[in-house]
């Protein structure tokens, strides 16, 4: 009976001791797509919250994942075929997000252990590993580490270690750029406290990244009604061309 | 400056943008050439998605052709009965130009035959100007000023359904004017060109017209069959950038005004030898591309788009 109750307690334990929740806020939770638009720089911030005083043992340690949506992508792969390099096979994987950030407060490895990573899926490699359900053809892993690659090189993924200040164990905060390129969607932002590599917390919001104004304006023209934005193309591209021909020969004549 | 580009989705430097447009304009000026051979292959260098190069460039060429065949309907320097038939084969030729991309776009090889298509066709026109051009050269320097025979073209005036076309003061075929059209068609909606550098050649060597009507007919059938080109792309690949056709066309405008001045100061022969080594510049680029190995050997795209 008593060990029972002891198996219980040190069970609940850990539950017990991680009271801790975090307390979020951000300094913009949307990013407007506009004309001159060149990228962006979310400020995530906030504390913990806690009824009981500061545990003992490990201090505790922030990751901040930001996440774009995700699209199915087609990668290929290139071989050398009658002296050219052309594109020879493909794999479609199935969702790969389209920007995906990952700031922490110390070396990923020390503050996070190999299963919470896996059951969290928090670092870039677990993120699109978990997703490619078409990956059966064999060498897919090549294709997927093709992805990762290729969007690091275009600081579309990107891990940020060291970048999360943490004050006495309480608040926290990190700033995430987000480049021009981006594509338009819910961004969740994910917020884990860890501690001796477990998460004891988490918090999960949105972005809302959105084209706006004449962005938006002509996007949507050219999905929903493309015959006019066609049309409209046209005219004011030969209106321009006409105006400004006509403007620089007037120009010149005085 | 930075522009987001609301259809391609990228961000680039707008004064990267008037200073391609102006540069390629001053070219076009000095030369009396579209420019669209030149400024596609420059889109892809700076980073614009191929498909929406090749859209956006026929949007523009339509607009940089207008002002021009406006001066050619002035001066009465457009055949428009041989426009039109050109005209004809041309709208066939770009709406089997825009099944092909669309099916090789499916497969994932659309880069490769848009880039292949370029090496193959600035090769072949730059080596043959660049031999023409010297080889006249020569001939002005030695001061051999006897004019070039007209060729026969028997087996042209062989082929049936004859038309006569009063502008040009030719009674022809209506076949290899069609087939001329065709031609210039597909290559418009692959390559994003207006094709002028294909079907100049082809109506002075090949029907015979007269110089002086070749180059506002071209236009006005370019003008056209670029229109056809930018709509067919616009309502099935969605990638007509109007915010990129703009941009790159007030910069085009401005240099072709500049160009048509320093043009006019520079020997004809010394001009085309230039183009012809520009063109084979260009050529070679994009065949090294093809050529070597790339550092990357994977490439992603849309997935399931189709």
């Amino acid at each position: 009976m008593y060990r029972l109750i002891a198996a219980f307690c040190l069970i609940c334990l850990p539950a017990f001791a991680s009271e801790e929740q975090v307390v979020l806020g951000l300094s913009q939770d949307r990013v407007a797509i506009t004309a001159n638009f060149d990228g962006s720089e979310i400020l995530i911030f906030g504390a913990v919250k806690r009824e009981a005083p500061i545990p003992a043992g490990p201090p505790l340690e922030v990751i901040v994942s930001v996440v774009g949506p995700s699209k199915p992508v087609t990668v290929r792969r290139k071989e050398k075929k009658f002296g050219i390099w052309v594109n020879v096979d493909s794999v479609l994987v199935d969702s790969a997000p389209s920007f995906y950030a990952v700031a922490t407060s110390a070396p990923f490895d020390d503050i996070i252990t190999d299963t919470e990573d896996l059951r969290y899926r928090i670092s870039i490699e677990r993120a699109i590993r978990s997703v490619g359900a078409a990956m059966h053809i064999r060498g897919a892993q090549e294709f997927a580490d093709a992805v990762i690659r290729i969007r690091e090189a275009e600081d579309l993924y990107s891990i940020r270690e060291n970048t999360v200040a943490v004050d006495q164990q309480t608040l926290f905060r990190t700033s995430i750029e987000m480049p021009a390129d981006l594509t338009e969607g819910d961004y969740v932002a994910r917020i884990f406290l860890t501690r001796g590599g477990e998460v004891v917390s988490q918090l999960e919001t949105t972005i809302d990244v959105r084209k706006v104004g004449l962005e938006r304006f002509l996007y949507n023209m050219s999905r929903e009604q493309p015959i006019w934005y066609g049309l409209m193309s046209l005219v004011i591209a030969i209106a321009a061309g006409w105006g400004a021909s006509t403007a620089f020969r007037m120009l010149r004549e005085n | 400056m930075q522009i987001y580009l609301p259809i391609a989705e990228v961000s680039v430097n707008a004064f990267l943008l008037f200073g391609l447009g102006g540069m390629v304009g001053i070219l076009s000026g000095m030369f009396g050439v579209g420019g669209g051979f030149l400024m596609t292959p420059l889109l892809f260098f700076i980073g614009i998605p191929p498909a929406v190069a090749v859209a956006t460039e026929a949007n523009q060429i339509v607009a940089s052709s207008f002002s021009g065949v406006l001066a050619h309907f002035r001066r009465k320097t457009v055949d428009l009965r041989m426009g039109t038939v050109l005209l004809i084969g041309g709208l066939t030729g770009a709406a089997l130009g825009v099944v092909v991309f669309n099916y090789l776009k499916s497969l994932g090889q659309v880069d490769l035959l848009v880039k292949l298509c370029y090496v193959v066709f600035l090769g072949i026109i730059g080596s043959l100007m660049f031999i023409e051009s010297l080889n006249a050269l020569r001939k002005s320097r030695r001061a051999d000023a006897s004019p070039p025979k007209r060729r026969q073209r028997g087996w042209i005036h062989a082929m049936p359904f004859k038309m006569r076309f009063r502008t040009s003061g030719l009674y022809i075929s209506v076949i290899p004017p069609l087939v001329v059209g065709l031609f210039v068609g597909v290559l418009s909606a692959i390559m994003g060109v207006g094709g002028g550098f294909i079907m100049v050649p082809a109506m002075i060597y090949l029907l015979g017209m007269p110089t002086k009507v070749v180059v506002g007919t071209s236009l006005f059938q370019i003008i056209f069959v670029t229109a056809f080109t930018t709509m067919l792309h616009a309502t099935t690949n969605y990638t007509v950038d109007v915010v990129l056709a703009v941009l790159l066309l007030v910069g085009g405008v401005v240099g072709a005004q500049i160009g048509t001045v320093i043009g006019a100061r520079m020997p004809a022969e010394q001009l085309r030898v230039l183009l012809a080594a520009l063109v084979l510049v260009v050529c070679s680029k994009l065949a090294l591309d093809l050529l070597l190995q790339p550092s990357e050997l994977f490439s992603l795209g849309d997935g399931g788009g189709h």
